[in-house]
Formats: structure tokens, C-alpha cells, sequence
């Protein structure tokens, strides 16, 4: 290779390197005036929270409060038509897609914390979530320190690694940790009996349990590992969208809309299957409705 | 956008900065809990022990299989054993790898339950090696094919039986001859070794995924797995380069250029 063919290529790395800074975004609010369209991104399986029904069809908690939010911000910004688009994300690619713009608003499971607030801005909380224990009603076992010697399943790229990591650390009990790729595969290793429990939030347990082949079979069990706020996210400096969001949200905490969703979604059966998730409405949440705020996760664990 | 490279230094416990960055060589102290560093560490191991125990079931198998499809179909046995080969590579060539992965992890043990205590690292190796086996095996095919027939024809003159022939005449210069498509291929497997992540082999690939989540550090966590994925490929495409260099019988094949200088 010559000289100037080398010398060529270096340029064309280093040009690729430079390249884009990040460079300001439209307020979301613009985009969605500009383009008549707005994407939400959605889960595939996080619990009753947001999932796939099948063919492109999202359904869930979130799912229903992000519609019935854009909705409300379509009226209030007087738009003819607004489209809204559904793509799923994945816990690894939620926070980029968002700050890239492929996705708008992000209404799934994810934990508000101090660490994604760096990169991101949440809505108020409207879940708080527990982090439980499922295992096999057969298999004996009530409480995270019995599961000394066993295999616990967990989801890559999720807060519940790092917990069981700092439990494993603070009480001594030694398990083997076995990772799902997502909740779905997670849950099939209980299920196969490779992992003899599998923690995660307590809505993702009872939505993977509702949908199971034998739901029966299943109990969440044992004392809750930590508890999470769990919120709507969007991007960070946005704050005409962000308080359009908060606005609506709260109006919805405040007459009672919520209520009425958390009792669709989380007592009633819900598609595919017609079963029932069977999550009463906690304290922690309740007070979270009662009070909005965006606190993160570290405010909780302070209490 | 600036690169902070401090997160390497940070406890995977508490997210604070620890008293040693790396604290896994022979005679050092350890560090209470591990750094990134130290996982990412523990991870490239994983990745190599994936690697390397696939690369001795794909070259082991691949090589048999890719000799049985030469065999002259001068008897009954011949041609059963040329059909098995052809079976082994259309079955295995045929099923995307990471669809290969989840058979071996999921499918396989739920009709033999004994497979299900064997640990998931061992259950990738299976898959990942017989996958790559019916690569090399057609690779070595065609270096054998590529032979002039006389090789064959005078070894069966001089007496050898078919299996001398192989070993004395045929696969010596067979194999010399498809070094360079097989230091891709084993370069292919250290790659491909990433697949591991969804069956819960603690990798670079989970490491990564799993690191990018709780540090918020995405770039420069993957510009480490990168630069380690490269090392590792690279490796093996200098070893391979040294086998070449060590083998090469002068005049036998045409003349190689000397490489990139």
C-alpha cells in the first residue's frame, strides 16, 4: 500500500472519529407540530406494564397512560391528525434511542435513577415497583437466604443484577447467578428448571406468571429486595414536552383515571390470555400518586 | 464528548472509585469487591475458553467430516461415510448459529434431561464448534479436491490403502493448501464466541451490555470490548500466520507474497 493510499484511509478514519457531535435537538413538542408524528417506544414483555399482543399491537399500564397523554397533548396543541408510531426497545437500547431521536417518549419499565437522570428526564413516578422473588411452588423456598447453593435468574442490562450482586455481598449467601437475555427468556429458565428462582420486579413476575402455561404452579415470595420508582422517560432539556407529560399525568392521578387503569390492568384479565395479573395497589404507590415527584431510586432507598 | 476512563477504576458494587484498578494479577492484593477492570477481565477469559474449546471440536470434527466427503465411492462403506459427511455439513450450514445456540441450550437437553446439569459454557462450545466444523469441513474439501488426481491415483499405485494415502499423501499438502480460508474461520470463532450472552455465559458481550447499564458509560465500555475482541482475532490471525510460515513446503505451492511488508 502506498504512502497516499495509507495516508487516504487515516483521513477518512479520522473523519469518521470527528464527525457528529451531538448536535441540538428540536423540543419534542416542535417535532411532533413539524411532523404530525411521534414515536413511543414500548416493551415486549415487561409484565402488565407494556407488551406485545402479537402483530405490531401494544398493550399494558404505561402503554395506555403514554395514548392517553399524547392524546390529550394533540388537543392541546390544536393538531389535525397526530400518528402515533410504536417501536419496541430493549432495556440495552431504551436510553440511546431516546437520545438519538428514533424514539420520543419511552413508556416501559424503567427505573427512574440517579445515574440514568445524567442522560435522561422521567415523567412523575406513576409505579413503584418491589423487587420480588418467583420460584416454583414446589420447590420449597420463601425467602432470598434460602437460596443458598441454587441458581438465580435475573435479565441483562436491568437494575436487579447489581442488587442481587450488592445482597450477595451484604449477607453472604452464596448463589449462582444466571442471566436471561430478556424477561421472557428469564422466566423460561425458571421455567425449564435451569434457574430455581428469578428475580425482578414484582409486575414483571405477575405478568410472565398470568401468561405462563400454568400459572399455578408459580409463587412470588419473600421479602421485597428493594423498592423502585418506575416511570415514563424523555429526553433530558425538553422542558415545554417534559411538563406537557407531567401535566396530563397528574391530571390523571387527581380524577382518578389511574385508579381505574391500575384496576384494568393490574386486578382484571388482560389480552392475550384473559388472565388476571392479581397486584393490589401498594402503599408506596398510592402515596406516589398522592404526591407527584420525580424523585430517583437512591431518595427511596434513604427511608 | 469527552471519554471518561475512570469508570474502569470504579467498584461494581457501590459504583465509588477503589483503592486498585486492577487487582488481578499474581501477588496483588485483591480488592474487596471487583472493579470493572477486573470483570472486564474475568470476561475476555470466558471469551477465550468459549473460543478455544469450540476451536478444538470444530478443527477435530471438521477435518473427519471434510476428509469423509472425499472418499472415492469404490465401496458400500465409502459411500455411507460420504453421505454422513454430506448430511453433517447441509444440517449444520443450514441453521443460523444463534438459532444453533438456544437448540443446544433449550431443545437438545429437554430430550436428553442428563444434558440439562451440563454447564451453559459447554452447551455453547457444542454448538459454536459442530457450526464452524461443517465450515471447515467444506473448507477442507475443497483444499483436498483441489489436488491434481494424479496425487491420489499414484499413491494407490504405489499400494498405499485408502487410508495411507490419505495420511501420507493426500491431507499433508490438503491441509497446507487452505491455511489462509482457515485462519478466517478461526478468526470467525473468536468472533462468533460473542453468541454466548444469550445463554448466560458471563462474556465480553453480557459483560458489556451488562456494564453499559449500570455505569451509563456506553463508549467507553465498548471501545474496550472492542479493542479486546480485536487483540483476541488478531492473536489467532498471528498464529495462524506462524503455522503457515513453519509448514510452507518451498515449491510445492506457488509462490506466496511475502505477506505486507
Amino acid at each position: 500500500m502506498s504512502n497516499k493510499t495509507i495516508f487516504s484511509l487515516l483521513v477518512i478514519v479520522a473523519g469518521f472519529i470527528s464527525a457528529p457531535t451531538v448536535s441540538a435537538q428540536q423540543s419534542t413538542l416542535d417535532k411532533m407540530k413539524s411532523s404530525g408524528a411521534v414515536t413511543m417506544g414500548v416493551r415486549e414483555s415487561s409484565g402488565a406494564l407494556s407488551y406485545t399482543l402479537g402483530d405490531g399491537k401494544y398493550a399494558g399500564f404505561h402503554v395506555e397512560i403514554c395514548n392517553a397523554v399524547l392524546r390529550d397533548i394533540q388537543k392541546q396543541l390544536n393538531l389535525k391528525t397526530l400518528d402515533v408510531k410504536y417501536s419496541p426497545v430493549t432495556s440495552q437500547n431504551r436510553i440511546p434511542l431516546l437520545q438519538n431521536g428514533t424514539v420520543d417518549i419511552e413508556c416501559g419499565s424503567t427505573t427512574n435513577n440517579a445515574t440514568r437522570q445524567k442522560d435522561v428526564a422521567f415523567a412523575v413516578t406513576t409505579y413503584v415497583e418491589e423487587i420480588r422473588i418467583a420460584v416454583k411452588a414446589n420447590s420449597g423456598i420463601s425467602s432470598l437466604n434460602q437460596l443458598n447453593g441454587k441458581k438465580v435468574a435475573t435479565t441483562t442490562g436491568t437494575t436487579s443484577v447489581q442488587l442481587l450482586r450488592k445482597h450477595e455481598r451484604a449477607t453472604g449467601v452464596n448463589f449462582e447467578e444466571i442471566f436471561g437475555k430478556d424477561h421472557a427468556d428469564s422466566f423460561l429458565l425458571l421455567e425449564s428448571g435451569r434457574a430455581d428462582a428469578f428475580v425482578m420486579d414484582g409486575s414483571i413476575l405477575a405478568g410472565n406468571i398470568a401468561n405462563a402455561k400454568n400459572p399455578g404452579d408459580y409463587r412470588i415470595v419473600g421479602e421485597v429486595i428493594a423498592v423502585e420508582p418506575i416511570a415514563i422517560m424523555m429526553r433530558k432539556d425538553d422542558p415545554s414536552f417534559k411538563k406537557a407529560v407531567d401535566d396530563n399525568i397528574k391530571k390523571m392521578m387527581k380524577d382518578g383515571t389511574l385508579t381505574k387503569l391500575w384496576d384494568k390492568w393490574f386486578l382484571q384479565p388482560i389480552p392475550p390470555k384473559n388472565a388476571k395479573v392479581g397486584l393490589a395497589l401498594s402503599e408506596s404507590t398510592k402515596q406516589a400518586w398522592s404526591s407527584p415527584n420525580d424523585r430517583p431510586a437512591e431518595d427511596y432507598q434513604k427511608k | 464528548m469527552t471519554l471518561d476512563w475512570s469508570v474502569f477504576c470504579k467498584d461494581t458494587l457501590t459504583g465509588e472509585a477503589a483503592p486498585r484498578c486492577f487487582s488481578f494479577l499474581f501477588g496483588m492484593d485483591p480488592n474487596a469487591d471487583p472493579t470493572y477492570l477486573d470483570w472486564l477481565f474475568t470476561a475476555w477469559g470466558w471469551t477465550l475458553s468459549v473460543a478455544g474449546l469450540s476451536l478444538v471440536l470444530a478443527l477435530l470434527m471438521g477435518v473427519m467430516i471434510g476428509t469423509l466427503r472425499t472418499l472415492p465411492p469404490t465401496n458400500v462403506l465409502n459411500k455411507v461415510f460420504a453421505f454422513l459427511g454430506t448430511v453433517w455439513v447441509e444440517l449444520f450450514r443450514n441453521i443460523p448459529l444463534l438459532v444453533q445456540v438456544f437448540l443446544w441450550y433449550h431443545v437438545v437437553p429437554a430430550f436428553f434431561p442428563v444434558m440439562k446439569l451440563f454447564p451453559s459454557y459447554l452447551l455453547v462450545s457444542i454448538a459454536l464448534g459442530l457450526f464452524t466444523s461443517a465450515r471447515i469441513a467444506e473448507q477442507v474439501r475443497a483444499g483436498i479436491q483441489s489436488l491434481p488426481s494424479g496425487q491420489r491415483n499414484a499413491a494407490i499405485a504405489l499400494g498405499m490403502t485408502t487410508t495411507q494415502s490419505y495420511r501420507y499423501v493426500i491431507l499433508p499438502m490438503g491441509l497446507r493448501i487452505i491455511i489462509p480460508p482457515l485462519t478466517s474461520e478461526c478468526m470467525n470463532l473468536v468472533k462468533n464466541s460473542s453468541v454466548a450472552f444469550a445463554v448466560s455465559v458471563p462474556e465480553l458481550t453480557l459483560f458489556a451490555m451488562q456494564a453499559q447499564e449500570e455505569t451509563s458509560r456506553g463508549i467507553e465500555i465498548y471501545l474496550a470490548v472492542t479493542g479486546l475482541y480485536v487483540i483476541s482475532a488478531f492473536s489467532v490471525n498471528r498464529i495462524m500466520a506462524w503455522i503457515e510460515k513453519k509448514s510452507r513446503v518451498p515449491g510445492f505451492i506457488a509462490p506466496s507474497t511475502s505477506g505486507s511488508h
